[in-house]
């Protein structure tokens, strides 16, 4: 079984965001890029599922669509162990392009498992994972925060409202992953980042595709009121604040 | 032309989110000089379908003929798709919830129409068709310009109000073509848990972190939320450490939510938790650092000890219940 993890190149989650003058972008001077922290999680579990050889997990590889300054990202990848990697050669301008990309070069390449995060940390889309699938024409199971094998047969435990369901689909398939799926993302030892350097990455250029959207500008979120204190002698008056000025109780 | 709402329903019954979206759609449906379909699969009853049409939707497409009772999303998003069809759609609404994020961008690639997801206002206009949405989990807004003739928006729970409406909708059958025995996804096993508020609905959350110090000290946060008819939830490492149940965590890796009130306990406030909370409508911190970050974000703020102040709290709750 041949799993591909579709990695994004995303500012590290304690960036304090900035916007670019002309609010067209946000500003990335001094940003450190880091994987998308689903995905960081999502190739611990499929490398977890190649240990165990019961799975019958050959190869897992890893997919971006981004132009060469984000190799640094797809490194760390196969630091942390992936076997190799493939690049689409192109701006990730928006979610209908990426997936489009990736369903060219899954097609091609052949999985049997493709895994997504719930969603990337820069544009908050939910929506590539999904859009592959489609695009393959093969199912997706969203929501999954565990995986599995039972008799060599992945089982995907999905949340739903209220509760969980293991489910399976027929391979090829597309799970999007979200909390759950690994307890902690695997860090790159000496010997994988010294590996790292001589694993394939397989460069395929951009089919046409047109993007759907677009981003006009960004803005700031409105800042909030200063904090009202109440004094810890009386902690009552946060009540009566909630109630009468607040009116949420 | 016309605005199509997917409104899921919860065996039998629709929700407080279900009524967000059709007052959504029917404001939407307002500037783009058209009307509003819903369109509701499995059974739901006339009298639960009828409350649609008091948040606005015209028609109301009811496809309640064989369908699976497994969640597949390929068999959903065709019959979603055939009624977009039917009915002309140039806008389709999802809620942004699991089923909305499983549905919407399989949906897009069939019908070829862009998405803004997580959208939190109206569309900012309509030629171009722009939307605001959140980005970089909330540490900033984007207008995004959907290019395609069609649309397809995914709402953020909580973020629009109702709308109640004199009119009246009419209920129409709707048989999808979309084959129930093709569908792929096979459950093997479905664990529920009962009677517990879900936290993505709840409209107040009282959230414990590390300041709580230890899981034995949880009684009087539950009573206060149970006071207040609230949730409870937790930070990432509460749920790390099995304080708390897995399902409470919030933040960008745990669930996303925006209640009216969100009671911080004992929470230092970093960029990850507050990308969970920050849409909530009021924040309100207790902490023993004055300097804590989730000052920066709180509206009321108590600095002392949770410990102390969480039994006193419940008191003045029940004091003004009574
Ligand atoms: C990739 C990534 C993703 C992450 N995702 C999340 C996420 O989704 N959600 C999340 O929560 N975190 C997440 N984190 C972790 C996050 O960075 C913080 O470490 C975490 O939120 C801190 O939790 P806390 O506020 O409970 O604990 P602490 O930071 O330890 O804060 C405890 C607070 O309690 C106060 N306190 C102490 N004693 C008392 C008392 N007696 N009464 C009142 N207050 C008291 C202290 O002043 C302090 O402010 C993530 C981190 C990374 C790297
Ligand atoms: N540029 C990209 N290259 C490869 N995979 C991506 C890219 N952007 C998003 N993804 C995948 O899609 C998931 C959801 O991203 P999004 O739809 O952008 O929120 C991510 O967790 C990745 O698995």
């Amino acid at each position: 079984m041949k799993i591909l993890v579709c990695i994004s190149n995303v500012p590290d989650t304690t960036t304090r965001i900035k916007i670019a003058e002309g609010n067209a972008s946000i500003d990335t001077t001094g940003i450190q890029w880091v994987i998308n922290p689903w995905d960081e999680l999502s190739l611990t579990r499929a490398l977890e599922l190649k240990d165990d050889k019961a799975t019958g997990v050959s190869t897992v590889t890893v997919a971006h669509v981004g132009l060469p300054s984000s190799e640094p990202t797809i490194r760390k990848a196969l630091a942390i162990g992936a076997d190799d990697a493939i690049r689409v050669n192109a701006e990730s301008s928006d979610a209908y392009f990426v997936a489009a990309q990736l369903a060219e070069v899954a097609a091609k390449e052949g999985f049997d498992m493709i895994l997504c995060g719930i969603e990337s940390s820069d544009f908050n889309g939910s929506a590539v994972g999904g859009m592959l699938s489609e695009f393959l024409g093969i199912p997706s199971v969203s929501g999954v925060s565990s995986i599995t094998f039972e008799a060599g047969i992945p089982v995907l435990t999905r949340e739903i409202d209220g509760g969980r369901e293991a489910v399976t689909v027929p391979a090829p398939f597309v799970a999007v992953v979200q909390k759950g799926i690994a307890k902690e993302p695997r860090i790159a030892a000496m010997r994988g980042i010294m590996l790292a350097r001589t694993k394939p990455i397989k460069v395929y250029e951009p089919v046409p595709v047109e993007a759907l959207t677009r981003v006009e500008s960004f803005e700031k979120p409105a800042p909030r009121p200063a904090c009202i204190f109440v004094d810890p002698a009386n902690p009552a008056q946060l009540i009566d604040l909630l109630k009468n000025e607040a009116k949420v109780i | 032309m016309s605005v199509l709402v997917y409104t899921e329903n919860w065996e039998g019954r629709f929700k407080k989110l279900s009524f967000e979206l059709v007052s959504y759609a029917a404001a939407a449906a307002k500037m783009m000089n058209t009307s509003v379909t819903a369109l509701s699969v499995g059974k739901v009853d006339q009298e639960e379908l009828m409350k649609l049409g008091s948040y606005g939707a015209q028609k109301i497409l009811n496809a309640d003929g064989n369908i699976p009772e497994v969640m597949d999303n390929q068999y959903f998003t065709q019959v979603i798709a055939e009624a977009a069809v039917r009915e002309g759609a140039s806008l389709i609404v999802l809620a942004n919830n699991n089923t909305g994020k499983a549905l919407a961008p399989r949906l897009s690639v069939r019908l070829k129409a862009g998405i803004g997801s997580g959208v939190s206002r109206l569309p900012l206009s309509i030629t171009p068709f722009t939307v605001y949405k959140k980005a970089y989990s909330g540490n900033a807004f984007a207008h995004v310009i959907i290019k395609s003739d069609i649309r397809i928006i995914t709402l953020a729970q909580n973020s629009f109000d109702l709308a109640e409406v004199a009119g009246s909708a009419v209920i129409e059958q709707f048989a999808v073509n979309a084959d129930s025995s093709s569908v792929k996804t096979k459950v093997r096993e479905v664990k529920k848990q009962s009677g517990k508020m879900l936290l993505t609905d709840a409209e107040i959350v009282v959230s414990g972190g590390r300041g709580m110090k230890s899981p034995d000290n949880w009684g009087p946060l539950v009573e206060l939320a149970d006071a207040l008819g609230a949730a409870t939830a937790c930070s990432r490492p509460v749920s790390d450490e099995g304080w708390r149940p897995h399902e409470e965590h919030t933040g960008q890796t745990g669930k996303i939510i925006a209640p009216n009130l969100y009671l911080a306990v004992g929470i230092s406030g970093a960029t990850q938790h507050l990308a969970g909370i920050s849409s909530s409508k009021f924040i309100a911190a207790i902490n023993t650092d004055k300097d804590a970050p989730i000052f920066e974000a709180a509206q009321y703020g108590i600095v002392g000890d949770a410990l102390k102040i969480l039994p006193q709290l419940v008191t003045a709750v029940k004091e003004i219940k009574k």
